[in-house]
């Protein structure tokens, strides 16, 4: 160095001191940027209460949670949650129905069964098919789905949360199947190999060794995939029908939470109307459906903690 | 043991075996079964959107005619939108993750922030929607437009981002860290010239899945309004008088592609739903390019892998 | 080899045996006898394939690609070649039980663990299972431990204990050879010399194979050793023979400690 050594100390100093004042900074913008998550939060929280707040002090909460009629538009309106909320169960048990077993037993079959080979074609495939925009499911469920229903059904109407659910329940088999696929291959080798030393079948070490072994995992994939069904809205607002339907027959046409707010955003409601607000009501019981699954799910999951 | 005995062990694995046989079939029929709902959804849609995939669908604006209407606003709509939702969730994202992953020290802030990405990614998209039309439509002050749209998207794929940024992160070793900083590195030149390039590819896989998922999403953005009959474009981002560039899209109304879809299939008439046929086949396509770019990705970082 | 005296009743034997991982020949021309009723132990520096050779005895190696057994491993009385790919593996595994470096039970409860194999064998009856496990974890000694808590997942044991327990849920379905990788590598010195004691008193009912890299070990719970490298057997013998004077000068070079 040039300097004396003297200054060359100081100097060394002063860019330590300007160098933990830019690192500091840094910091505090990275951890901003992390905090955008949980104001995110917040927001959903404040908007969803704020407007419904607004909904209950014109519809009492006893009459929206009791009423089996949602007739918004009416010139009597009345705002009964339960026909939706129906709906929403109705078409996520379809779904769950098809979505539970068919996303099981291939995660078994790529994680146990398949080889190596099979699997890397399987893997990305079901990947592909979890990145179909559901809109275009919703077009299939309605377009083929119903009318291929219908000719081995004739009653069937056009529109019917059977078809709706069905597609829906296809539609969530890649989550499943790959959220438990990943914790079934955590399992260490071990437990493998000492299931098959007892002399166990493929089978049997998938379904009494491995499974049981990875249920914790598995189970928040089945948690993620009631989520999904239950806040899917594209699928059910083109064919499952428009119409509130206080009814669990999946062979009927209903209305969940989430096409009512699709058909009423669709429409041309006024800032501050009851039309409006009764959307923030709709979503917030939605959300409340979905934290009550996610709280279920984390307690069952706490149940089932397994340590391998 | 003898062959009594040897005898008895056979017949039992047999009948053991007959379940391995059996649920074999039965994970080739599961999915055969996605296989086979994979193949009648795109084959109907080629078949039934094959003569309406040409140029001028493409040059079209939507037509109360089934047989002039195209995707031009539509697709425009779509890209505009997308590039806000990157321009939003990239840097927001992997900012986020770098921190999770390499500043936050374990308090119960940190605990609230990583709860929160982890719960976020579960809530339905609908109800971003909700968000956006009660603060960036109406408190903010941003209309039904570009810009809310992107940002929209850009909070709803946010943890995808997040979480892929952080996994890339820790598949980096230690050594290499140890190695920065022995260089005499701050934790920022750290993260800036190692850590940060290092896992690119990651990031990039998490991005390009997030915006996938981003440009097929439809209830957030009817949910804030957009309207489904766009017969004209934005203003052009860029413009020939200095500065050359404008932001005056961004406040513009929009369609995007997953609604013109929407917007189609709910017509009866068999012409729109032919339109619709179209545009989900190339719905479709896109993402399926996206997918599988991303895939390809992965599948080459895991190859190259070589620390 | 120990030809020439009075040769003792054979469980097993491995007649010119080689093992491929994919390109990589790991056990070459390997000719071991496994007397019956008695303790045999593998020994050699890590690499040696001796846990290799083990994880023959019962097929392990099936579950990987790129695998490649050849030669013969004869199983008496009804001379099978456990290798012989006609030769259903499940049907070795159920002759022949495997302990493992790890302790590894499964993630049930302490009962389920011992009573899987007769489950995978298809016992049904509750009466029976009962007896079985509580006999399994006596031969194991870890029935005074545990025979209160027998619903109590299994990964709560203490390490031994686990050991034990993965014992006991090989004796509960009376294999006809013991396979032993290393038991006691993972355990503190207390839980080793209790996992050697039964080692020792198991010898009285069922053949054992064990690999240990501790010598001293080989030494105090085997009856006849076998010493490997590099995918060779090297020496085998009466362990004290083995031990006191070895007739070649790699085993004693590797005995006294001056390999490596």
């Amino acid at each position: 160095m040039s300097s004396t050594p003297a200054t060359a100390v100081s100097d060394r100093l002063s860019r330590k001191l300007s160098r933990n004042v830019r690192e500091r900074a840094i910091e505090l913008v990275l951890f901003l940027a992390a905090s955008v998550s949980v104001l995110t939060t917040l927001g959903i929280i404040w908007i969803l209460l704020v407007e419904s707040y607004h909904f209950f002090e014109h519809v009492p909460l006893w009459d929206f949670l009791t009423d089996t009629m949602w007739t918004p538009l009416f010139s009597e309106p009345r705002y009964g949650i339960l026909p939706l909320l129906l709906g929403t169960v109705t078409t996520s048990l379809v779904a769950l129905a098809v979505a539970v077993p068919l996303g099981t037993v291939i995660a078994i079959f790529i994680s146990e069964f398949a080889s190596p080979r099979v699997r890397e074609v399987v893997k990305p495939f079901l990947e592909l098919l979890g990145g179909v925009p559901t809109i275009v499911y919703g077009y299939f469920a309605l377009t083929v789905v119903s009318p291929v229903l219908q000719y081995f059904f004739p009653s069937l109407p056009g529109f019917s949360m059977l078809a709706a659910g069905l597609v829906m329940g296809i539609a969530i088999v890649p989550y499943i199947s790959s959220l438990s696929e990943d914790a079934m291959r955590a399992v260490p080798m071990s437990l493998r190999e000492g299931a098959y030393a007892m002399g166990s079948t493929r089978f049997q070490t998938a379904v009494r060794v491995v499974l049981p072994a990875a249920i914790s995992g598995v189970l928040s994939a089945y948690i993620l995939g009631i989520s999904r069904a239950v806040g899917e809205t594209m699928i059910v607002a083109v064919a499952a029908g428009m119409q509130p339907n206080f009814t669990m027959n999946p062979a009927e046409p209903a209305q969940t939470i989430s096409a009512y707010i699709v058909q009423v955003a669709m429409g041309d409601l006024p800032h501050g109307s009851i039309g409006y607000q009764s959307i923030f009501a709709a979503g917030l019981s939605l959300m409340v459906l979905t934290l009550f699954f996610n709280v279920v799910g984390h307690l069952i999951r706490r149940r089932y903690r397994e340590a391998y | 043991m003898n062959h009594q005995d040897i005898a008895a062990v056979r017949g039992i694995i047999r009948s053991n075996r007959r379940w391995d046989l059996f649920f074999a079939a039965a994970g080739f029929v599961a999915l055969l079964l996605g296989v086979l709902a994979f193949v009648t959804l795109f084959g109907q849609m080629v078949l039934n959107g094959w003569e309406r995939l040409n140029p001028d669908f493409f040059m079209s604006f939507p037509s109360r005619r089934a047989a002039n209407a195209g995707i031009l606003s539509a697709w425009v709509g779509s890209l505009l939108v997308m590039l806000v939702t990157a321009v939003s969730a990239v840097p927001l994202g992997v900012a986020a993750g770098v921190y999770l992953e390499e500043y936050a020290p374990k308090n119960l802030v940190t605990d609230i922030i990583e709860i929160n990405v982890t719960n976020l990614a579960g809530v339905p998209s609908i109800v971003y929607g909700l968000l956006a039309l009660g603060v960036f439509v109406y408190a903010f002050g941003f209309g039904q437009s570009i810009l809310t749209a992107g940002l929209t998207l850009g909070l709803l794929i946010l943890p995808v981002i997040i979480v892929a940024t952080r996994e890339s992160l820790r598949a980096i070793p230690v050594h290499v860290r140890e190695g920065a900083y022995g260089c005499g590195a701050t934790q920022w030149q750290v993260v800036r010239d190692h850590l940060v390039p290092y896992s690119t590819p990651g990031i990039m896989t998490g991005v390009i899945i997030g915006l996938s998922r981003a440009i097929g999403e439809t209830a957030p953005i009817i949910t804030i309004g957009a309207l489904t009959f766009i017969a004209f474009l934005p203003a052009s981002p860029i413009s020939d008088t200095a500065p050359f560039i404008n932001f005056q899209w961004l406040t513009s109304g929009f369609t995007v592609m997953p609604i013109q879809m929407f917007n189609w299939t709910s017509r009866p008439e068999e012409a729109f739903q032919q339109n619709a046929a179209a545009a989900g086949f190339i719905l479709v396509f896109m993402t399926l390019m996206m997918n599988g770019l991303a895939i390809w990705l992965r599948y080459r970082l895991r190859k190259s892998i070589s620390w | 080899m120990a030809q020439n005296e009075k040769t003792p009743p054979l469980k097993a034997e491995t007649r010119n045996f080689n093992f491929h991982y994919g390109a990589f020949h790991a056990l070459k021309n390997v000719n071991l006898p496994v007397v019956e009723k008695k303790v045999t132990a593998l020994i050699g520096p890590s690499g040696c394939g001796k846990s290799t050779l083990l994880r023959s005895f019962n097929r392990m190696h099936d579950l990987y690609p790129g695998n490649r057994y050849e030669g013969e491993i004869v199983f008496h009385p009804d001379n099978t070649n456990i290798v012989d790919p006609k030769v259903d593996p499940i049907e070795v595994r159920m002759r022949i039980g495997m302990v493992f470096q790890k302790p590894n039970p499964f993630p049930k409860s302490i009962y389920e663990n011992v009573a899987y194999g007769l489950k995978v064998r298809g016992e049904k009856s509750a009466s029976v299972l009962d007896d079985r496990v509580e006999s399994a974890l006596r031969g194991a000694s870890l029935w005074n431990e545990v025979k209160d808590r027998l619903d109590k997942p299994a990964t709560a044991l203490s390490g031994g204990q686990q050991q034990r327990l993965c014992i006991a849920r090989c004796l509960a379905t009376d294999p006809e050879l013991l396979l032993f990788d290393e038991p006691t590598s993972a355990l503190d010195p207390i839980a080793t010399s209790n996992i050697e004691e039964l080692i020792t008193e198991l010898r009285e009912r069922v053949t054992i194979l064990i690999v240990t890299h501790n010598m001293q070990q080989a030494a105090r719970v085997s009856d006849y050793t076998a010493y490997m490298y590099i995918g060779e057997l090297v020496e085998y013998g009466v362990t004290d023979d083995l031990f006191m004077k070895p007739k070649k000068q790699a085993t004693e070079d590797y005995i006294t400690g001056r390999f490596g």
